[in-house]
């Protein structure tokens, strides 16, 4: 084992860390509001919004993401009316194009996730919510998003580790993320077991940590599936 | 009328081009799924030994290939595997680059990751066998070869298809990385020809249309594979 060639690579690879970081942050935010508006437009009752989730959820499920991002970064500035339009100082940012490009592809997967999520809520609790007078935004704050986020959370989970894993793609696109640094050291030094180990040690880290998170958030979310911890010192736990 | 002949069949026409490279990526997959399927049924069993080291083998196993990112795999194995090669070769006396033929690096890379999520496809489906059944099994006498075929091995599939279904679906998308190698798959071909021609647009979307023909299809298959593979089961169970 080479040591000094180890500590230099994963020194290398870990500069490009915030890259990955921003690219992941930006495109779950971004993926996760999108989701909401999708998903909100497949059940929302509106056959023609309905069948353009149900359309939308189909193409970016069903396409390969480097597909997408291509699309994005290599098609758009085909246009003229694009290049000569506004947005174009953004879209010709490789930057911006892979975050662009994740966004939409996981929140075809996001929303399907949330559907499933909404499809736990049980009809008597909206119906109690309703028969106390809530309605609207209320109700969806305060009754259906806390249930319907809790069970979706297991598979949102899965979807956030698949995202850390897609921002690899945006190296295909020339933003020098993690694994674009670590083709780049395969390719100048030969080394691939070495560079291999160091990139996947800190995808593995970097999981972990995100999966840690998610278990933590799903138990503050779901105290009420946890036996009740007794009042009476030393007394046994009481289960509900 | 310019597009017809850029997609069609004739002499400038990408069509045939286009049709042989999902065929490629039609191969690659399936390649992919059968190294998959027998590196998971080894690495279910892995998980599923009496012994500790054994089942913690097996859990690396799942945790690297499922954790770290698919384009980091195929450089892995692609330039890992080319360096062996070339080690090889210079054994034998050739001094020079070998490279590791694409469609094998590719669809090894691809088994690979799909092995890993295979692999825990089918141990939730021996999970899922009646643990009496087994035991029945056992207490009229069958050895453990015929207990696996007969009582094993049919249940095991049945249960295991539709997540067999998700892990298709999976590689069928991963096998679009494997282009980086420069194997001429679908994901490659609809490159060469957007770069070639200059529309890319135009190729991005048809190769993605092309990708979406495929899961759809696919879809299908394994939906009515399902309904076939569920017929004698009691309603209740998978149905769908």
């Amino acid at each position: 084992m080479d040591f000094p060639f180890l500590f230099q690579t994963m020194k290398t690879l870990l500069a490009a860390l915030p890259m990955t970081l921003a690219l992941f942050s930006l495109s779950v935010l971004f993926g996760g509001l999108l989701a909401l508006l999708i998903v909100w437009m497949r059940v929302g009752g509106n056959p023609v919004l309905s069948r353009f989730a149900r359309g939308y959820i189909f193409i970016f499920r069903g396409s390969p993401l480097l597909i997408q991002m291509f699309l994005v970064f290599y098609g758009l500035g085909q246009f003229g009316f694009i290049r000569h339009s506004f947005v174009w100082p953004a879209l010709r940012e490789p930057f911006v194009c892979a975050v662009l490009s994740l966004a939409l592809c996981t929140a075809g997967y996001t929303a399907e996730i949330f559907r499933f999520g909404l499809r736990a809520v049980q009809p008597r609790e909206i119906e109690a919510a309703r028969a106390i007078g809530m309605s609207g935004f209320l109700l969806v704050r305060r009754i259906i998003a806390p249930i319907a986020f809790r069970h979706a959370l297991p598979a949102y989970s899965t979807e956030i580790v698949m995202m850390v894993k897609s921002t690899a793609l945006a190296s295909l696109v020339t933003v020098w993320e993690v694994t674009g640094v670590a083709q780049r050291l395969i390719a100048q030094t030969y080394r691939t077991m070495e560079v291999f180990l160091c990139a996947a040690i800190i995808y593995l880290v970097l999981n972990f940590l995100i999966l840690q998170a998610m278990a933590l958030i799903e138990h503050r979310l779901s105290p009420h599936r946890r036996a009740a911890v007794s009042l009476v010192p030393g007394g046994l736990p009481v289960s509900r | 009328m310019q597009i017809v002949e850029t997609l069609g069949f004739g002499q400038t026409g990408w069509g045939g081009l286009l049709l042989m490279a999902a065929l490629m990526t039609l191969c690659v997959t399936l390649t992919a799924l059968l190294i998959g399927a027998v590196l998971g049924a080894v690495v279910a069993a892995a998980k599923l030994s009496q012994s500790r080291a054994i089942r913690t083998a097996g859990g690396v196993y799942t945790t690297i290939f499922r954790g770290v990112p698919e384009l980091l795999i195929i450089y892995l194995v692609y330039f890992g595997g080319s360096s062996a090669v070339t080690m090889i070769g210079a054994y034998f006396g050739y001094d020079g680059f070998l490279g590791l033929p694409t469609f094998i690096a590719g669809a090894l890379a691809v088994g690979l990751i799909c092995g890993a999520y295979q692999a825990e496809v089918y141990r939730g489906a021996f999970l899922a066998i009646p643990r009496g059944e087994l035991e029945a099994a056992e207490a009229i006498g069958m050895n453990r070869l015929l207990r696996f075929r007969r009582i094993i091995a049919p249940q095991v599939l049945r249960f295991a298809l539709p997540g067999i279904g998700n892990v298709w679906q999976l590689s069928l998308k991963d096998s679009a990385l494997v282009s980086v190698t420069g194997l001429a798959d679908l994901m490659r071909t609809s490159q060469v020809a957007a770069g070639s021609t200059r529309q890319y647009f135009l190729f991005f979307i048809v190769g993605g249309c092309l990708y979406l023909v495929l899961t759809s299809m696919s879809d299908r298959l394994f939906a009515s594979a399902e309904r076939r593979a569920s017929r004698s089961m009691p309603a209740g169970i998978g149905q769908i």
